[in-house]
C-alpha cells in the first residue's frame, strides 16, 4: 500500500495489520520514532497522523491509507533545525533521549494546533509521554522555547 | 422495536395527547398551588454559622456522606472551587446550572438553618420557597434520615464559602417557572423516609437506603418519562445518561457474566472489575467517591445491587459459555482467522476491516497475558460490547482511558486522531458480532458522530477527594 511520509510517497508492501511503527523502522529506516512499550503506553512512537499525535506502535497501516504521516525526519535536519528541534537542543532537553523524539513529536502538534498554549495546557498536553529520567522541566522549557522561536523568528523553516 | 410507521404514528399521537393532559394538569396544579396555597413559606435567612460550632465528628460523618451522594460531582466544575456549582446539567427541557452550595451567605447557603436544608433534601423546596428541579435528585435524597440530614448540613456549612454566582438556567415554558414542580412533586414525589427499612434486615435495608437514597443510584441508572420523572416499576433498568449508557443493574442487566456482591464491591472499591469493565464517565467520579465510604456501606449497596439482577442468573448461562470460549490467551492470529466466518454470520462486509483493527489496535491488551489494570478486559465479558448500543464503547475507542495520576487505573490509548467515523463503527460491529451472541447494535453511526467531538468528560477513577 502506499504511505505518505513526510511529504514524501513510500510504497510499502506489509500486511495492512502491520503497526506503523514497525514499517517506520524496519522498511523505512525512519528510527526517529522508538519501540518503547508497544502498547501505546509510554509515548515514545509518537508520530503525527494529519497534524495530529498518534502512537505508532498501536496504529495499523489499515487506518492510514491516505493520510499524511510526519515524523522527526520530515521537521528539520541537522543543519536546518525546526524551531521545536532548535527549542529541545538549546534547553538540553534530552538526557537519555529515548523518549525526546515522541516529545517533540507530541509538542509539534501542540505548536500547529494551539501555539499559544499555556504552561497548564503544555503539560496537560504531553501528559501521555512519559520520561524516565526526569528531564521534564527541560522539556517543557524546550516547549515555550519554541513558541518563542516561531513567534520572533520569521525565516524559513518555521513550524 | 419493529414497529411499523403506522404504530409508530399513532405512538406518537397517543404520547402527545398524554403529553398535552399531563401538561394540562402540571399547569392546573401550578396555578392551584399559586392562587390558594402560594407555594411553600419562605424560612428565614440566619447569619453563617461559626464552623467551630458545629461537631468534628458530625463534620467528619457529614464527609463520607456527601461522598456516598456524589455531592461534588454536580456541585464542583472541573476545576473550580469545591461545591462552588456552575455546572452544566442538560435534561431534555434545557440546561440547569447547579448551584453553589457552599456556605456563602449571598450565593450560596450560609443562610440556611438546618431547617431549610433538610426541606430542601426532603421536599425539593429552597429556603426562599421556590421549588428546586429534580436535576437535584430530591426524590431520591427525600429519602435521606433527618440524622444525615444534620451531619450532611454541618459538613457544607464548614466548606470554605465560595462567592459566585452561577449562570441562569435555560428552560423552556413552562419548566422555566419553577411553580409547575409544585404538580410535578404531587406526581412523582413520595416523600420520605420511607417506613420500609424497618421491615428488613440490617444489611437489606442499609443498602436500599444507600441505592435509593443518598446514593440515588436511579438518578442515571432508571430510565425516565417524558416528563423527566424516573418510570415506576423499572427501578434500575438501564438509561442514557449525557451521551452514556448506564447500564440495567435489574435483571435485565446485559453483565456477560452475572454480577454478584464481591465482585460488584471490587468493582466499586477499584473501579474496574475483570470479569465486567471499567467505571468511566460520571461512574468514575461515584467510584472516586466511594474511595471515602466506610467497607461496610460499600458492600451494602453492592449486596442489595447485586440481588436485583440475580433474576437474570439462569438465563445468563447462555451467554457466559460464549464470553468463557473467548477467554484471554487466544493467539492474537485467531481473530484474523475467525474474521473469515464472522464476515458470513454477522453478515456483513465490515467484518474485515473490523477484524484486522481488532487484531492490530486492540488485541495486543485485550488477549494479551497481562490482567486488569494492566492488560485490557476479555472483551467478551465487557458490558461495552454486551450492553444495550455501541454508545459507551465507541466513546473509548475515540477517546481512550487517561491514566489517573497516582492510582493504578486502567489505561487505554485513544484512537480518534487517526480512526475515521467508518472505521470506528466497523470495528464496534465487529466486535459486537464477534464477541457476544446478541444482535447487532442499530444505528452505530449515530453513536460515532454523537461520540466525535462531544467533549464529554472521560473520566477514570480521578482522585478528586485530594482536592478538597
Amino acid at each position: 500500500m502506499k504511505l505518505d511520509i513526510n511529504n514524501r510517497q513510500h510504497d510499502v508492501d506489509v500486511d495492512p495489520r502491520t503497526p506503523l511503527l514497525y514499517v517506520l523502522r524496519d522498511d523505512l529506516k525512519l528510527n526517529a520514532a522508538k519501540f518503547g512499550c508497544g502498547l501505546g503506553q509510554c509515548g515514545a512512537c509518537t508520530v503525527l497522523v494529519d497534524g495530529k499525535p498518534v502512537f505508532s506502535c498501536v496504529t495499523p497501516l489499515a487506518l492510514l491509507a491516505g493520510k499524511k504521516i510526519t515524523t522527526v525526519e520530515g521537521l528539520g535536519t541537522t543543519d536546518n533545525p525546526a524551531p521545536i528541534q532548535r527549542a529541545f537542543i538549546e534547553e538540553q532537553a534530552a538526557q537519555c533521549g529515548y523518549c525526546i523524539a515522541g516529545m517533540i513529536m507530541r509538542a509539534q502538534a501542540l505548536l500547529l494546533g494551539n501555539p499559544h498554549a499555556d504552561d497548564a495546557e503544555i503539560r496537560a498536553w504531553l501528559e501521555p509521554n512519559l520520561c524516565r529520567c526526569g528531564t521534564h522541566m527541560r522539556i517543557l522549557r524546550a516547549v515555550r522555547r519554541a513558541q518563542e522561536l516561531i513567534k520572533t523568528a520569521q525565516t524559513g523553516a518555521a513550524g | 422495536m419493529l414497529e411499523g410507521g403506522t404504530q409508530r404514528q399513532a405512538g406518537l399521537d397517543m404520547r402527545a395527547l398524554r403529553f398535552a393532559l399531563v401538561l394540562c394538569l402540571l399547569l392546573a396544579v401550578a396555578v392551584g398551588v399559586y392562587v390558594f396555597a402560594a407555594g411553600p413559606p419562605a424560612i428565614d435567612p440566619i447569619t453563617p454559622p461559626a464552623a467551630a460550632s458545629f461537631d468534628p465528628a458530625v463534620v467528619k460523618r457529614g464527609a463520607i456522606l456527601a461522598a456516598i451522594g456524589d455531592c461534588d460531582t454536580c456541585h464542583t466544575a472541573p476545576g473550580g472551587r469545591a461545591f462552588a456549582g456552575a455546572v452544566a446539567i442538560p435534561t431534555p427541557f434545557g440546561t440547569i446550572f447547579s448551584t453553589n452550595i457552599t456556605p456563602d451567605a449571598a450565593t450560596g447557603i450560609g443562610a440556611w438553618s438546618e431547617a431549610a436544608f433538610q426541606r430542601a433534601m426532603r421536599k425539593g423546596v429552597r429556603r426562599d420557597g421556590a421549588y428546586l428541579y429534580p436535576a437535584f435528585p430530591y426524590d431520591h435524597f427525600t429519602q435521606v434520615s433527618d440524622d444525615d440530614n444534620r451531619a450532611l448540613y454541618a459538613f457544607l456549612m464548614t466548606r470554605a464559602p465560595v462567592h459566585a454566582t452561577v449562570p441562569a438556567n435555560t428552560l423552556s415554558f413552562p419548566f422555566n417557572h419553577r411553580t409547575v414542580m409544585a404538580g410535578w412533586n404531587l406526581l412523582f414525589l413520595s416523600p420520605g423516609p420511607s417506613n420500609v427499612y424497618a421491615t428488613m434486615d440490617a444489611g437489606t435495608a442499609r443498602g436500599l437506603y444507600l441505592v435509593e437514597g443518598l446514593g440515588h443510584c436511579g438518578a442515571c441508572h432508571t430510565p425516565r418519562n417524558f416528563l423527566g420523572a424516573e418510570k415506576f416499576g423499572d427501578a434500575l433498568a438501564g438509561a442514557e445518561v449525557e451521551g452514556w449508557t448506564a447500564y440495567a443493574l435489574d435483571a435485565s442487566s446485559p453483565a456477560a457474566v452475572p454480577w454478584t456482591a464481591a465482585a460488584l464491591y471490587r468493582y466499586l472499591r477499584d473501579g474496574f472489575e475483570e470479569h465486567h469493565g471499567v467505571a468511566r464517565g460520571p461512574m468514575a467520579e461515584v467510584v472516586a467517591n466511594l474511595r471515602a465510604a466506610p467497607e461496610e456501606d460499600v458492600r451494602a449497596i453492592a449486596t442489595y445491587i447485586a440481588g436485583q439482577s440475580t433474576k437474570a442468573g439462569a438465563q445468563k448461562q447462555a451467554s457466559q459459555q460464549v464470553a468463557v470460549q473467548a477467554r484471554r490467551g487466544e493467539a492474537v492470529a485467531a481473530a484474523s482467522a475467525d474474521s473469515q466466518a464472522n464476515r458470513a454470520s454477522v453478515g456483513s462486509s465490515d467484518g474485515g476491516e473490523g477484524a484486522v483493527i481488532y487484531a492490530a489496535a486492540c488485541a495486543g491488551c485485550h488477549e494479551g497475558p497481562r490482567a486488569m489494570p494492566y492488560g485490557g478486559i476479555d472483551l467478551a465479558l465487557s458490558s461495552a460490547i454486551t450492553g444495550p448500543n455501541a454508545d459507551n464503547l465507541v466513546t473509548i475507542v475515540i477517546d481512550g482511558l487517561p491514566a489517573v495520576a497516582g492510582i493504578r487505573s486502567p489505561i487505554m490509548p485513544a484512537f480518534g486522531n487517526v480512526i475515521d467515523d467508518g472505521q470506528v463503527a466497523g470495528l464496534a460491529k465487529y466486535l459486537r458480532g464477534r464477541f457476544t451472541d446478541k444482535g447487532s447494535w442499530s444505528d452505530i453511526e449515530k453513536s460515532v458522530r454523537d461520540a466525535r467531538g462531544s467533549g464529554r468528560a472521560v473520566t477514570v477513577s480521578s482522585t478528586r477527594m485530594d482536592q478538597r
